[in-house]
């Protein structure tokens, strides 16, 4: 292929590249002269010109795609950190000395490394670097009349001759109808008529590489002023999109805070269903978040289901549903005889039954203040292994706590994880034995902590949401470079461009019609038809037999690209086979 | 008997007859060991397509009786092969059929599901390159993997009837796994045939064609079909992942997340990718590019088993 510096000489010109190999390789015309030879040293012009060659040459760009493969892989088989980040920590533990040698290169969180940065960035100069010129020749090619009848038809791959009694010029006429009508771009020359057609063949290829670029720039615009935030709502309560409302965010460089749709809504219902017959025992059924949702202040709020592929759209924001779990409602009275705290306190669940572990801070508590630590069991059962859930729905909800206290503290504004307790400067509460006070509860029950320390109710259960808000700027972009990626891809793999020439002269008082056919790509089937057709449209056929053209093969023609001989199986790929 | 036990004992059987199948083509390859065919000069196509129908071919060496002889105990097997193969693949569509009826919905739910409807779609291309263009070269290829997959899938994806957890309950689903096992296929195919152009290209190579490769249409020929393979998958591929990145869209609001599945699509992908411009490229074309297409296959399938039994991601939620 053309872009194979290593043979420079055995490109001849430019229109070469046009004719690429069925897939479309990309390709760049030779940009300059091959390489200086020599001891001289090159001169930095000379040297960019070779780096940029070699870049721009198909060898570099098919190197560069097998190590995107390969860098690829890591962080398909690792954990890594933007999505796992708790995993990541475990595998480096376990593994300590590997581990670090891995974090030390990135292999954690391969996709924002800088070598593969630079292994996909290089690709792309090298995909620039061949579309420009290739477009280039292409719309110089598009412009052109098709190429020059060659002088022998009968070496072509498929020929075939007719005799017609009406003028040369009547017979050119009625071939420039007839191949018109088959949608070839047709030239009439003194006494011979040139068509080619699937110019859309390279058309698609340039769209194809080129939609890659178009990509690329959407999912950085994405990446750059997109957001991404997560919210933990419980069933009841409502939420509001300000960025203080967020539990977390991701964000690009380019993200304003202020640019936040100004929507609001409540979680009113959450139904979650569970397979609870034999076969995928505990699998999730059904999740359907009930919610009034308000576009803006002083907009009439509407109901809206939410559900796991039905996202709801906002003002450009999408809100998703992405996980939900269970939020036990618990009172607590300090030793004050007071109600320290009341409400519902999501706790995050730790597996697929749904074990959910969180804290329960009653800080308002006097004398001393209270918190509690613990796990939430929607299905409860308590056996060797200890208390834990069987089945992800809440058949047998139980809370199972201990107990700290401490001093009363200044509220130093520090933020703290809400799903842990920090057990600093905090006491935990003993039973009698001097074992850990432990506390197990059922919806209505009320458990006094020892020494008169206050009591703790568990009220019942909700459910809570996480909802995922985001923003996606590009995505109409990236979409429809995809779409043309395809739509490209499919062109440039099954647009089977043809050449057709006829010619026509007097002879013995008739006319004499030849009519000769070439594949230029991939196009087995239907060449030898479609010639047999031709000359038989234009005349009587009389010659069978010289229907298959045994031809020495090229250079016979006036056109630069030698017609080939068809291969042994008759596939005369133009797969650029000639060129190398 | 309900529609469930219908699939399971109809997958199993389909199983056996194809390894009886692929039992008779390697006899038919054994057969041909040793018979040293004359390079013919019909095209194999169409002295192929002799072969499906009545009587005799004729083979150069028709004149000796023992060869003859020979030569029509390979065109036997080769024919009971063809035969168990089409007994093998109606009793795996009713298996696949049924199990969409058990399940109430279309059987392409788990690992189990995926890999024996992908497996018919691969009989199928088969079977139309048998029955319409009389080529059965890739008879051997084709029921030994197709023993091997439906085996692996009832002994060690095998999971019960049941319905979809609700991430899957999308219409994106449908277009993603349609394309998913249709490309699988056509690349599984196309895999096939570029073991087969290897192993051609090298006898060529070497002068030695002989036996049951002398059968075979030239490495050419096979590169060609391999190509065609490709060429329909990979477009469909890409479509496979832009349809997952759609849903995962809806799903789970960002089309790419790196998810292990997603990055093994992606080197899917640019392997095929690296194939098809291969093809094109002095020094790479042929054995290189062939090479390059199975390391392809490799991890489409890896993609496939490796990920969903080895790693944990967001496509790991149906078991199996």
């Amino acid at each position: 292929m053309s872009r194979d510096t290593a043979a420079p000489v055995d490109r001849t010109d430019t229109t070469d590249a046009v004719e690429a190999d069925a897939v479309g390789g990309i390709s760049a015309p030779q940009q300059g002269d091959p390489a200086p030879t020599g001891a001289r040293a090159l001169r930095p012009v000379e040297w960019l010109r070779w780096l940029w060659t070699n870049l721009t040459s198909m060898r570099t760009a098919l190197a560069l795609l097998l190590l995107l493969a390969i860098a690829a892989v890591p962080g398909a088989l690792l954990p890594q950190r933007p999505t796992q980040p708790f995993e990541v920590s475990s595998w480096i533990e376990q593994n300590p000395t590997l581990g670090r040698f891995y974090d030390s290169i990135g292999f954690f969180d391969v996709y924002s490394a800088p070598w593969f940065a630079a292994i996909y960035l290089l690709l792309f100069i090298s995909l620039i670097g061949c579309i420009v010129p290739r477009t280039r020749v292409y719309l110089r090619a598009l412009r052109a009349r098709p190429p020059r009848t060659p002088r022998n038809l009968g070496r072509l791959p498929a020929a075939a001759t007719a005799t017609a009694d009406e003028a040369v010029a009547d017979v050119l006429e009625r071939a420039r109808v007839e191949l018109r009508r088959q949608r070839f771009r047709v030239d009439v020359r003194e006494d011979s008529v040139a068509a080619e057609r699937g110019y859309l063949r390279e058309a698609g290829n340039l769209v194809f590489h080129l939609s890659l670029v178009v990509l690329l720039v959407g999912l950085a615009w994405g990446a750059l002023a997109g957001y991404r935030a997560n919210v933990v709502v419980p069933v009841g309560q409502g939420f509001a999109n300000t960025i203080t409302s967020y539990d977390d965010i991701t964000s690009g460089g380019r993200f304003d805070p202020e640019s936040l749709a100004p929507f609001a809504l409540t979680v009113d219902r959450f139904t979650a269903e569970f397979e609870t017959g034999p076969v995928q025992q505990g699998a999730a059924r059904v999740f359907e978040a009930d919610l009034t949702v308000t576009e803006e202040p002083g907009a009439a709020p509407y109901p809206f289901r939410l559900e796991v592929n039905k996202p709801l759209a906002v003002g450009g924001t999408d809100v998703h549903l992405i996980q939900h779990g269970y939020a036990p409602r618990v009172t607590v009275t300090d030793g004050d005889g007071n109600t320290s705290f009341s409400g519902v306190v999501p706790f995050l669940p730790q597996d697929g039954n749904f074990t959910s572990a969180g804290a329960i801070k009653a800080w308002d508590s006097r004398p001393e203040q209270l918190a509690f630590q613990g796990f939430f069991l929607p299905t409860a059962v308590v056996d060797e292994q200890g208390p834990r859930s069987v089945f992800p729905d809440a058949f047998e909800p139980q809370l199972f706590l201990n107990a700290w206290y401490g001093p009363p503290r200044e509220e130093n504004g520090v933020p703290e994880n809400v799903y842990s307790l920090d057990v600093t400067g905090l006491t935990q509460i003993t039973s009698a034995d001097g074992d850990p006070f432990r506390i197990r509860l059922e919806p209505g029950q009320t458990v006094e902590l020892p020494d008169g320390r206050g009591s703790i109710t568990m009220d019942g259960w909700e459910r809570w949401v996480k909802l995922q808000i985001s923003r996606t700027p590009g995505l109409g972009l990236t979409l429809g470079a995809v779409v043309a990626a395809v739509t490209g891809l499919c062109l440039s793999l099954f647009v089977r461009p043809r050449r057709i020439w006829v010619r026509a002269r007097r002879e013995d008082g008739r006319t004499l019609v030849e009519v000769g056919g070439l594949d230029r790509a991939d196009a087995r089937t239907g060449l030898d038809e479609q010639v047999d057709e031709l000359a038989g449209t234009l005349g009587t056929r009389e010659d069978e037999a010289s229907r298959q053209a045994q031809g020495a093969g090229r250079g016979t023609t006036g056109d630069e690209s030698s017609p080939r001989r068809a291969e042994e199986h008759d596939g005369g790929r133009d797969d650029g086979g000639e060129r190398d | 008997m309900d529609f469930a036990e219908v699939s399971n004992t109809a997958m199993v059987m389909a199983a056996v007859v194809y390894l009886f199948a692929a039992i008779a083509h390697a006899g038919e390859w054994s057969a041909a060991q040793g018979l040293d065919q004359r390079e013919r000069r019909t095209s194999p196509a169409r002295e192929l397509v002799g072969a499906g129908g009545p009587g005799v071919v004729e083979h150069p060496d028709a004149a000796d009786p023992k060869v003859e002889r020979a030569w029509l105990r390979v065109e036997k097997l080769g024919r009971s092969g063809v035969a168990l193969t089409v007994v093998a693949f109606a009793v795996h569509a009713v298996a696949v059929v049924t199990r969409g009826l058990a399940a109430d919905r279309f059987p392409w739910g788990n690992m189990y599901e995926f890999v024996s409807t992908s497996l018919l779609f691969v009989v199928a291309v088969h079977l139309v390159l048998v029955l319409r263009a009389g080529q059965r070269w890739l008879g051997l290829l084709t029921t030994m993997l197709a023993t091997v997959g439906l085996g692996l899938a009832v002994t060690v994806f095998y999971v019960d009837v049941a319905p979809l957890v609700p991430s899957l309950h999308s219409t994106w689903f449908l277009f993603h796994i349609v394309a998913a096992a249709v490309s699988g296929a056509a690349f599984n195919v196309g895999a096939l045939a570029s073991i087969l152009y290897l192993v051609k290209a090298r006898a060529e190579r070497r002068g030695e064609v002989r036996g049951y490769l002398a059968r075979l249409p030239s490495a050419k020929a096979i590169d060609l079909l391999a190509y065609r393979a490709h060429a329909f998958a990979f477009p469909l591929w890409t479509f496979t992942i832009a349809a997952g990145a759609i849903w995962a869209q809806y799903a789970w609001g960002r089309f790419w997340g790196w998810d292990p599945k997603e990055t093994m699509s992606l080197v899917t992908w640019v392997l095929y990718a690296v194939y098809l411009h291969a093809r094109a490229t002095a020094g790479w074309r042929g054995t290189g590019a062939a090479v390059i297409a199975l390391v392809g296959v490799v991890a489409y399938w890896f993609n496939f088993i490796g990920i969903n039994l080895l790693v944990s991601g967001l496509h790991s939620y149906a078991g199996i």
